[in-house]
C-alpha cells in the first residue's frame, strides 16, 4: 500500500479529478494548501504597497492506493496536472503501514479498494 | 433658482439620481458574486470602468447626441461639452437640466455596464474600456435619443417609460453579440464553472432593488401621477416574478433557489421597466408573472448551448425588456397614465409603435455591437490567453486578489522594485 500524495495548480484540479476518474481511482482526499516550488513570484500592488507573493495557492490530492494503483495514480495526477510551465507542482508516493474502513471496520488492502455498492 | 423649477421634483430627482448610481456597484456585486473567486475584481471593476467611462463620454458627447434637437436618428451638437447645460429648467420638466443631465447620465453608466456580464472571466480589461466609450456613444447615446429624446420612436408615438429601448433590449442584444464576438470561455461546456459567492448574488439585487425605485420612480421627472405609478408598480411587478419563479423552480427542481429568486427580482425589475407609468398596479403584477416564464426558459436553454453568455444579460434585460414594451401596447391605460390606450383598450395603433421599438431596437443594438467589437478585436486582442484565464483575471489583469490571505506575502521596499524578477502574471 502507498500513499500518493499530489500538489497541483488549482486551475487544473479539475482535470487531475477527470484524469482519476478515467484511471478509475475512485477514492481520495484533496485540500486547499499554500507553497512555493521554484516558480517566480508574482508582485501585487494594494493601495501604493507593493508585495511580492511568496506562495501560491495549490491542491494536494491524497490517495491512499493498493501497490497495483500506484502507477495509474501516479499517471493521472501527471497527466491532469501538467501545463508545462514552472509551477506545476509535485508528486509524492510514501509507504502506507496501515489502513482501516471505519464503517465496516476492513483493514489495509480492504480498506482502500473502492466498494462497489 | 431659475423660474419654472419646482423644489419638490428638484428635491425627489435629486435623490433618484443617487439612486440609479448606485444600482451599478449593485451591479458589479451581483456580478462577482456569480463568478469564480479569481475573477471578482476584474468583474467588479469592468462596473467600476462603466461609471468613469461612461460618465465622461456623457459629459462629452453622448447627452449631445441623445438630447439635444428632434431629428429622427440622432441628436445634434449642441449640447456637446456639456454647453447649455445648467439651472434652467430643460423643456417639459421643472427640473434643472443639470439634474435632467446627471439622472440620464447614471441610465447611460449602468446600461454600459450590465453589457460586461456577458465577457466576463476572460475579456481582456483594456479592450473593455475602449468597448464602453464607444458603445455609450454609438449604441446607447443613438437609442436613448430614439426612446427619450425626441428620435423617431417617442414621436411615432412608441411608450417607453424608463428605457426599455435604450437600456433594456439595447444592453440584452449587445450582450448576445458580445458573447458571440469575445467567444466562450475555454472550459465553458466541459466543466461546471459555478458561482463563488450567492451572498454577494443576493444583495446586489436587493439593492438593484431599491435603486430601481429611483429609476423608475424618477423617469417621469416629476412627483407627478405617472413617477408614483411606476415608483408601486417597482415594487409590484418584481414581487410577481418572484412568486411564479419560485413555483417554476418548484415544478422542476423541487426546490426554490436563491440565485433563481436573485434572477427574478432582476427580471421582474427590467419588466416594469419600460411599462411603469403606463398600466394599472394590477396589469403590472401580470406583467410581472407573465415575463417571468420566457426569461426562466430562456436562461435553462442557454446553458445548453455553446453561446457562453456567462451572466445570461439576454434573458434577464433583453427578452424581459422585449415582453415590457410589447406589453404596453395590450395593456396600457388613458385613465392611470393620461397619455394613451392600448389594445385591450381598444386603441391597436399603440400595439404597432411597440412592435416597431421591439423588432427596431435588438437589431440596431446587436448589429452595432457586433461592428464594434470586431473592429476593436482588429486593433486589439480582446481576450486574455487560455493560461491567463486559468489563472485569472484578478491577478492577470489588476495585480490584486480578492481574498488574499497575505501569507507569504514579502514588502517591497521602493528600491527593491527593479530587483524583481518578471512576475509569473506579466510573461514576457
Amino acid at each position: 500500500m502507498k500513499l500518493v500524495i499530489g500538489i497541483v495548480r488549482p486551475e487544473q484540479a479539475n482535470q487531475v479529478l477527470e484524469a482519476l476518474y478515467r484511471a478509475e481511482v475512485r477514492g481520495f482526499s484533496m485540500s486547499r494548501v499554500q507553497g512555493h516550488g521554484g516558480e517566480m513570484d508574482r508582485v501585487e500592488t494594494y493601495r501604493g504597497t507593493t508585495v511580492q507573493m511568496g506562495l501560491s495557492e495549490k491542491v494536494r490530492f491524497e490517495v491512499a492506493v493498493s501497490d497495483g494503483f500506484v502507477d495509474r495514480t501516479v499517471q493521472a495526477l501527471c497527466e491532469g496536472g501538467r501545463t508545462g510551465e514552472v509551477g506545476d507542482g509535485k508528486i509524492f508516493v510514501v509507504p502506507l503501514d496501515h489502513a482501516v474502513r471505519i464503517r465496516t471496520g476492513d483493514s489495509d488492502e480492504g480498506a482502500v479498494t473502492p466498494v462497489s455498492k | 433658482m431659475s423660474p419654472g423649477i419646482d423644489t419638490g421634483d428638484t428635491a425627489w430627482m435629486l435623490v433618484a439620481t443617487a439612486l440609479v448610481l448606485l444600482m451599478t456597484p449593485a451591479l458589479g456585486l451581483f456580478y462577482a458574486g456569480l463568478v469564480r473567486s479569481k475573477n471578482v475584481l476584474n468583474t467588479f471593476m469592468m462596473s467600476v470602468a462603466a461609471i468613469a467611462i461612461a460618465t465622461v463620454t456623457w459629459a462629452a458627447i453622448g447627452y449631445s447626441l441623445a438630447f439635444d434637437g428632434s431629428g429622427a436618428l440622432i441628436g445634434g451638437l449642441g449640447n456637446a461639452l456639456m454647453s447649455g447645460v445648467d439651472f434652467a429648467p430643460r423643456e417639459g420638466t421643472a427640473i434643472p437640466e443639470l439634474v435632467f443631465f446627471a439622472f440620464q447620465a447614471t441610465f447611460c453608466i449602468i446600461t454600459t455596464a450590465l453589457i460586461s456580464g456577458a465577457v466576463v472571466e476572460r475579456m481582456r480589461f483594456a479592450p473593455f474600456l475602449v468597448f464602453a466609450a464607444l458603445w455609450s456613444v454609438l449604441v446607447y447615446a443613438v437609442m436613448a435619443h430614439w426612446a427619450f429624446g425626441g428620435g423617431w420612436l417617442i414621436s411615432g408615438g412608441t411608450l417607453d417609460f424608463a428605457g426599455g429601448v435604450p437600456v433594456e433590449m439595447a444592453s440584452g442584444f449587445s450582450a448576445l453579440a458580445a458573447a458571440l464576438v469575445v467567444g466562450a470561455r475555454k472550459d465553458y461546456g466541459r466543466q461546471a464553472l459555478l458561482p463563488h459567492n450567492a451572498v454577494y448574488v443576493l444583495l446586489g439585487a436587493g439593492l438593484l432593488w431599491f435603486g430601481w425605485f429611483g429609476f423608475n420612480g424618477g423617469s417621469g421627472f416629476s412627483t407627478g401621477n405617472p413617477s408614483v405609478l411606476a415608483f408601486t408598480n417597482t415594487l409590484l411587478c418584481p414581487a410577481a416574478t418572484l412568486v411564479v419563479w419560485f413555483a417554476l423552480d418548484l415544478f422542476h427542481g423541487r426546490k426554490v433557489t436563491a440565485i433563481g429568486a436573485a434572477t427574478a427580482i432582476i427580471v421582474g425589475c427590467v419588466l416594469i421597466t419600460p411599462a411603469g407609468g403606463f398600466v394599472s398596479p394590477g396589469w403590472a403584477m401580470l406583467l410581472g408573472a407573465l415575463g417571468a416564464v420566457p426569461s426562466y426558459y430562456l436562461i435553462v436553454w442557454r446553458t445548453r448551448t455553446r453561446v457562453d453568455e456567462t451572466l445570461d444579460v439576454l434573458a434577464a434585460h433583453g427578452t424581459a425588456g422585449f415582453i415590457g414594451i410589447l406589453f404596453i401596447g395590450f395593456f396600457a391605460q388613458q385613465t392611470w397614465n393620461g397619455v394613451s390606450d392600448g389594445l385591450l383598450y381598444g386603441n391597436a395603433g399603440q400595439l404597432l409603435d411597440q412592435v416597431l421599438a421591439a423588432l427596431a431596437a435588438p437589431a440596431y443594438a446587436f448589429v452595432m455591437t457586433f461592428i464594434l467589437l470586431k473592429a476593436i478585436g482588429a486593433v486589439m486582442p480582446l481576450r486574455a490567453s487560455d493560461r491567463e484565464e486559468a489563472m485569472g483575471m484578478d491577478v492577470v489583469q489588476h495585480g490584486e486578489e480578492a481574498y488574499v490571505t497575505g501569507e507569504g506575502a514579502i514588502l517591497l521596499l521602493p528600491d527593491d522594485h527593479e530587483k524583481v524578477a518578471v512576475p509569473v502574471a506579466d510573461p514576457g
